[in-house]
């Protein structure tokens, strides 16, 4: 009997609200949409976590410009360190600049290894930015964290809502707390698309001056991108609020 | 210490058991831990004992039988099977596999290949092999 998913009740146990940042589909904007979360969550003056699962392409820690020096400590299991104000964890920390080749049975066991190490401070929230797909790691998240509830993140492209209608089927079939879904990268002259079904939370807008901010959160928050996604923070606060 | 984190877990896997069983006094757990993780035996028993100690009644006088498992790799690619050796990674190698053992797939290669695509045959993870107990 493996003894470490015992613990990740416990360990998650500080977390008030758990919201997973899912596209189902790489490219769409979804880790930087959830750092951008994050931290304007945290500007609101929430506790916020931000805890990267995309094992294979992390990148958040590029977004929340997190320097090599900065690591978790020991103390009875790992301490996620705080960068701008944000507990953070991520693979990165002890990958550095290199790949992780992970087939399925070892995602599902780096993701328990991490959840039953990782000691979260109280946080009203922890945004989980989800890998691309449906496969283990998104599945391993429904599965493990505690009442996940989930953030959609699209393009205007017919190809990203293709993808996306599919985990948003997913979720619904799950029955799965969905808090709404987000237009990504949205030009003045996109059309308007058919919804999922599913409440739009909002539009953030194709922000030219958004590749100069990352790795600097105070940059970062003056973005467009992030007044927008501070309009949507509330809604999500508002919505969070009804969804168990 | 990772390793109390861990020990943490068993605890928390002991007294789910114990109630699954309904044991009202357990006598000795047996705890088998992959050579993959590194585990501080020391570390690992003292944490442990203290927290059995400080448990519910029934698992406070139980024997602690701690078993480790020497690591095995076998490459899907050639099929060539060989041991985890730590004196050859580098302090910081070795603490990134202690904490996520997967990482061996990051730094470790086979040694004839040089693939990192390959098995860990046995010797990853910590599980509770067998709980004694008196109903």
């Amino acid at each position: 009997m493996d003894p470490r998913v015992a613990i990740i009740e416990e360990r998650l146990k500080s977390i008030k609200k758990i919201i997973a940042v899912a596209a189902g589909k790489g490219g769409v904007g979804k880790s930087t949409v959830a750092t951008g979360l994050a931290l304007v969550l945290s500007e609101m003056g929430h506790n916020v976590g931000l805890f990267d699962l995309d094992f294979y392409g992390p990148s958040t820690h590029v977004i929340l410009g997190a320097s090599e020096e900065i690591q978790p400590t020991e103390e009875r299991g790992i301490v996620p360190p705080k960068v701008h104000g944000i507990e953070f964890m991520s693979l990165v920390f002890y990958t550095g600049k290199n790949p992780a080749p992970l087939r399925g049975p070892d995602l599902t066991n780096a993701l328990i290894e991490l959840l039953a190490i990782t000691r979260w401070g109280e946080l009203d929230f922890l945004i989980v930015d989800m890998p691309p797909g449906l496969g283990d790691t998104t599945l391993d998240a429904i599965r493990l964290l505690k009442n996940p509830n989930f953030l959609v993140v699209t393009t205007p492209s017919r190809i990203a809502y293709e993808t996306v209608s599919k985990l948003v089927a997913l979720l619904s079939e799950l029955g799965i707390p969905i808090l709404g879904v987000i237009e990504n990268m949205r030009r003045p002259s996109d059309r308007a698309r058919a919804s999922f079904g599913v409440r739009v939370l909002g539009e953030l807008p194709f922000d030219e001056g958004l590749e100069d901010a990352l790795g600097d959160p105070g940059r970062f928050l003056q973005t467009e991108f992030a007044q927008r996604l501070h309009e949507i923070a509330l809604a999500i606060i508002q919505r969070s609020r009804g969804l168990t | 210490m990772h390793e109390w984190a861990l020990a943490e877990s068993v605890v928390a896997t002991v007294k789910r058991v114990a109630h699954e069983k309904k044991l009202h006094r357990i006598t000795e757990i047996t705890v088998k831990v992959g050579e993959l993780q590194q585990i501080e035996r020391e570390i690992f028993e003292f944490a442990l004992e203290q927290m059995l100690s400080q448990a519910d009644s029934p698992m406070r006088d139980a024997k602690v039988v701690l078993e480790v498992e020497r690591a095995q790799f076998c490459c899907r690619v050639c099929g060539t099977r060989w041991a985890f050796e730590t004196q050859q990674l580098s302090p910081e190698i070795a603490e990134a596999i202690h904490f996520i053992p997967e990482l061996a797939h990051t730094y470790i290669r086979c040694p004839q290949c040089h693939s990192p695509d390959f098995e860990v045959v046995q010797g990853r993870g910590v599980w509770l092999a067998s709980l004694k107990g008196e109903e």
